[in-house]
């Protein structure tokens, strides 16, 4: 049935209704990797899948290797990119936490995979429903990551994140990721871009610096000497990654008519409170700010699309007309010191001189949606409210909330 | 790697990602700066088995003209292996502390 209507969508350039896993398989069919190394996992195990089908029914020019593990995954992309070959896989949850070690190899030899990561709690306990501890997990490890907070976004962002991970000023591992079974699992009316247009959007700007080109050693021992020369790269390339998804996401706007930058504001330039988001829950934050606005309550959202590299510069920039902004975090640091968008959100808003002696807004956490816990509009007014208390108080009561949890 | 002023190169100018675009770089590395001890070769009591030129972890028993001559001690890590094998241990190859010129 599936398969019926990816079948459907060819060439047609009109809507069609897929899952969010469905729209990274044909992302992944249309740019035409080499290599695909996957291991299935709930709630990535149809990208894996309907990947494996296209291959086996010609549709797609790719190597399929079905491994054994995530570790070996992740190994074999590294050995295939490491060759030359365009290589992508994708995986979620335990799967993302099994290949931690060679996530930091990737992107340690600068190799441009791109990884697909369908969000999804981490054990103990076990559960397969959504939460953003996997790749916050990962956010420190070398690799680019952008979030989606739907299905057309998190197809977009896939065939961008193949161009930005191949510019020879970037070379870094991308992640494209998505909420579990949020979007993964959720129908979408996808926008579906043509394949010669993909092509030609993806002509392959990545230097020959492969193993297939030039007989090179990777992955040689690095000592006291020259380590923190090779780690200083990486961190350039971060650097230099920001300006590149931009240029991306213009030209993808040429292309398509849509915009993508490092972060989207939603009535933030006139918020006095204002929520900083990552993934799907942005969709009900508007729904909210829009009945908060009729009210004449000035609220707002910055919604995150990068994370890694952090956009500390737009963050800072966007919030700092707000009187009080809540971060709302689906994961927790465990660090008692609140979220990880949390902690890196705060300390944006220290960055640079800029921000020396100006007024800050008052920040709080909201923590929320650990394991898949749905989120109503309830919760979110709830947040809001909160902040409108603190634009009144001028101070919070408590800095990490847990919303939706029960006592 | 020095450039050309004798310096070590900066994260500016070195190959991405670690990359060692000069094949056999190896060789170049001085193992043997990391030896408590060394093996000494006495040509007077060697058989010529090979014995040590088939265990040696490093390659570092040199050899010349289908005849072993001594011990490679740029690359020798002074593990002792050769000696442990070898079949006049302690006359055809000895262990003996660095820097001692027995």
């Amino acid at each position: 049935m599936v398969q019926t209507a990816l079948e459907k969508q060819s060439g047609s350039g009109k809507g069609t209704a897929l899952s969010g896993n469905e729209a990274i398989a044909l992302a992944i069919r249309q740019v035409n990797p080499d290599v695909v190394a996957a291991y299935p996992i709930t709630p990535q195990t149809d990208i894996v899948q309907y990947v494996a089908q296209f291959v086996a029914d010609g549709q797609v020019d790719a190597e399929f290797l079905g491994v054994e593990s995530e570790h070996s995954a992740m190994s074999a992309c590294i050995g295939a990119c490491a060759a030359g070959a365009r290589t992508v896989t994708a995986t979620s949850s335990q799967g993302l936490a099994y290949m931690w070690e060679t996530l930091h190899i990737a992107s340690g030899m600068r190799l441009p995979i791109v990884m697909a990561v369908v969000n999804r709690a981490l054990s103990s306990p076990l559960n397969i429903h959504c939460d953003h501890s996997d790749s916050m997990g990962a956010r420190d490890t070398g690799w680019i990551q952008i979030y989606s907070s739907n299905v057309q976004e998190a197809y977009d962002n896939f065939i961008q994140a193949i161009k930005v991970a191949e510019d020879p000023e970037v070379m870094l591992p991308v992640m494209v990721c998505m909420d579990g079974f949020l979007v993964s699992h959720s129908l979408e009316n996808l926008q579906i871009i043509p394949d010669e247009e993909i092509s030609s959007f993806l002509i392959s700007t990545r230097d020959q610096s492969g193993l297939l080109f030039q007989p090179v050693t990777f992955g040689a021992m690095d000592l006291q000497d020259y380590y923190f020369e090779h780690r200083r790269q990486i961190i350039a390339a971060m650097e230099t990654a920001k300006g590149v998804l931009l240029r991306t996401g213009k030209s993808f706007k040429d292309l398509t008519g849509r915009a993508y930058g490092l972060l989207s504001g939603y009535r933030i330039d006139d918020a006095e409170i204002a929520v900083v988001v990552i993934g799907s829950l942005s969709g009900s934050v508007q729904v909210v700010i829009d009945e908060l606005r009729s009210e004449g309550i000035k609220a707002g959202m910055v919604n995150l699309r990068v994370f890694r590299p952090f956009p500390v510069r737009e963050v800072a920039s966007a919030l700092s007309r707000c009187r009080a902004v809540a971060v709302l975090d689906r994961s927790d640091s465990l660090s008692t010191g609140g979220g990880p968008l949390f902690i890196d959100v705060r300390s944006a808003l220290y960055a640079g001189p800029e921000s020396r002696g100006a007024e800050r807004p008052v920040i709080v956490n909201y923590v929320y949606g650990l394991g898949g816990r749905l989120v109503s509009l309830d919760d979110i007014r709830r947040v809001f409210e909160e902040l409108k208390r603190v634009v009144s108080s001028g101070h919070t009561t408590r800095l990490i909330n847990y919303l939706g949890v029960r006592e | 790697m020095y450039d050309e002023t004798g310096n070590k190169p900066g994260w500016q100018s070195l190959p991405r990602g670690g990359v060692i675009k000069r094949p056999g770089s190896a060789s170049a590395y001085e193992t043997g700066e990391w030896r408590l001890e060394k093996p000494v070769y006495n040509t007077e009591h060697c058989i010529q088995c090979f014995l040590c030129w088939v265990y040696c972890p490093d390659s570092a028993i040199d050899v010349r003209d289908g005849k072993v001559i001594g011990v490679d001690y740029y690359h020798c890590k002074g593990c002792g292996i050769c000696v442990q094998e070898c079949p006049r241990t302690g006359r055809a190859l000895d262990m003996v502390p660095e820097g001692d010129n027995k």
